[in-house]
């Protein structure tokens, strides 16, 4: 038999392709360590300027013009009020929204009209977001910069790319089990509820806490809305007018006084705090959830 | 083959309570005409198996048998199936009602990412059931009627993917059973099981007859020969012969059902 497969060739390509395998290795580590450094460079560089500047005094002032003076309170407590609003908005919605394409809907014209406009919106630059919350709730509904438009436009603004990750979670759920849970007897309901969801909570919690975090850091929107930033009172309600810690971090760093750049490092840090717990809160949400497996 | 085929006695057909009828069933896939004219019965505490190659429409009649195939996006149905009686098309009949009494076992394991105990608690609890003790006691019977309670009862809370497949099988036969239903539906239930794990689960459906109907999908002859008492040989969809067991396979009627059974099928 004439054989197809000359193992003396393949023994000579051998170093080659052993060679092409490690250079595709290397190159991936690099790619990782690249970011890396980055990373590290730029929380060295934040975390030094903030030195000194970090202060219960910090997180207990309001802004002032004085830069020793100057607090992260209003901001901060503006940043906790508007995330208290976006985040259970805007997961009802996106999950709602997404369970219903999923689980619900059958396949349509419509569903695939739906589908292919809530794509595009998670591609929208967040200042057309602004402008749409400018126009509908800022004027339309007269909210003005109160806490109620700025959240509101938030929602909106993260809405698509929560329901884009709250599907996919959804489809990597396995038919099998929604297909055992229906053939006991089970509704749509009870399928979902107990099976289908548990098992794509940790998807959905991945994706909507990168939007969520998204949501914490923009500043855009915010602008366009008109939201200040220099505000010495908390908001009491959610239709007072408020800041967030992006925005007054944004105000410091374009300061001509060099102490500022400090105060902004400050903030920083403190927004990255922030961030850091919510994400700690969805790592232990999700692994309740796995715990009820 | 034909060997393999074990002495059994069969009460006479007319003394035996008819659990399903089907009439004149049709389906379609689309433009697909998958189900042709199916008659077919099953009978109160048999194990009826249907055989037939790949493609031929067992998997679509087993599941229309619980309206699972209702699951399947464009799929048209004519004629009828009556289960104990009552036409299960009827508008008025409730699924989610039909399929407390008609439990399914699927080709793989399909367990729930949870542990062994909610997995068999599941159906128990979605019909209501809340009782930790009648729970305890639905969990420990029905394990034990699927011949796995020894094997798992000291892990009950540990998850249901730390068991071999063969295990997960009977675990998901002891799903089915905690339901307590009438019939049990399996589709080529041992198809993804070694040997052992193979004949634990007929030995078990021997078992299961006794109290409940069972109509299984194989594409084990030598399976349908040893555990059933009656066997449907479906071809391109249609029935070509349903039979007793052991005159089917010795002396089948039709010349497509003997040279599929011997082997001499495409
Ligand atoms: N979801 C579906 N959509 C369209 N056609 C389908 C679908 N499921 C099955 N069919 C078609 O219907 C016919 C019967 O399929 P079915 O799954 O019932 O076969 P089967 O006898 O169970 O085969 P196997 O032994 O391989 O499991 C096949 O021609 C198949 O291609
Ligand atoms: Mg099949």
């Amino acid at each position: 038999m004439k054989r197809l497969v000359d193992h003396s060739e393949v023994i000579q390509h051998m170093n080659g392709r052993l060679v092409k395998n490690n250079i595709f290795k290397l190159l991936f580590f690099f790619a990782t360590v690249f970011g890396l450094i980055i990373l590290v460079v730029l929380l060295y560089r934040v975390f030094t300027q903030a030195t000194g500047w970090l202060n219960i005094d910090f997180l207990q002032n309001f802004p002032s013009r004085i830069p020793e003076r100057a607090g992260i309170k209003a901001a901060l407590v503006g940043s906790i009020w508007l995330m208290a609003m976006v985040a259970p908005l805007s997961l009802f919605l996106g999950v709602g929204t997404a369970i219903y394409l999923e689980e619900y809907a059958k396949k349509s014209r419509f569903t695939d009209f739906i589908q292919t406009n809530i794509s595009n919106l998670a591609g929208v630059p967040s200042i057309v977001f602004g402008l749409l919350g400018l126009t509908v709730f800022a004027r339309g509904m007269e909210l003005g910069r109160s806490v109620l438009a700025a959240g509101l436009t938030m929602s909106l603004l993260v809405l698509p790319v929560i329901v884009v990750a709250s599907q996919e979670a959804l489809r990597a759920v396995p038919n099998q089990l929604r297909e055992a849970s229906y053939g006991m007897g089970a509704t749509k309901w009870q399928t979902i509820y107990r099976v289908v969801l548990p098992a794509a909570v940790p998807g959905i919690l991945t994706g909507s806490i990168l939007a969520l975090s998204r949501a914490i850091g923009e500043t855009a929107p915010l602008i366009v809305l008109g939201i200040p930033t220099f505000i010495a009172y908390l908001p009491k309600s959610v239709f007072d007018t408020f800041t967030v810690m992006p925005m007054q971090i944004y105000n410091w760093t374009g300061r001509p006084q060099e102490e500022f750049q400090h105060v902004a490092a400050a903030g920083i840090v403190v927004l990255l705090v922030l961030l850091v717990m919510l994400n700690s809160i969805a790592i232990w949400i999700r692994n309740k959830f796995q715990k009820r497996f | 083959m034909l060997t393999m085929v074990k002495e059994k006695t069969i009460a006479p057909t007319e003394e035996k309570a008819v659990v399903y009828r089907t009439k004149e069933l049709n389906l379609w896939y689309g433009e697909h005409h998958a189900l042709k004219n199916i008659e077919l019965d099953i009978y109160e505490n048999e194990v009826t198996a249907i055989i037939g190659p790949s493609g031929c429409g067992k998997s679509t009649y087993i599941k229309t048998l619980n309206r699972m195939i209702e699951l399947v996006p464009n799929v048209r149905t004519s004629g009828e199936i009556t289960y104990r009686g009552r036409n299960i098309f009827d508008p008025t009949y409730r699924v989610e009602e039909l399929r407390t009494q008609v439990g399914m076992v699927f080709q793989k394991p399909n367990p729930f990412p949870k542990s062994i105990y909610e997995n068999v608690a599941y159906g128990p609890r979605i019909h209501g059931i809340r009782d930790k003790k009648i729970l305890d006691e639905i969990v420990e019977k029905s394990l034990r009627g699927a011949a796995i309670w020894d094997e798992v009862k000291d892990r009950l809370h540990e998850n249901a993917y730390g068991l071999s497949g063969g295990q997960q099988q009977r675990l998901c036969i002891a799903r089915c059973l905690a339901i307590e239903p009438d019939v049990i539906l399996m589709d080529e239930p041992t198809s993804a099981l070694d040997p052992i794990s193979t004949l634990k689960v007929e030995e078990l459906i021997e078992e299961l007859k006794k109290n409940y109907s069972i109509i299984i999908v194989t594409h084990n002859m030598q399976q349908a020969a040893r555990i059933s008492d009656r066997t449907a040989f479906f071809l391109n969809g249609e029935v070509v012969e349903f039979a007793e067991t052991d005159q089917l396979f010795s002396t089948p009627a039709d010349k497509r059902t003997e040279d599929y059974i011997t082997g001499r099928f495409g």
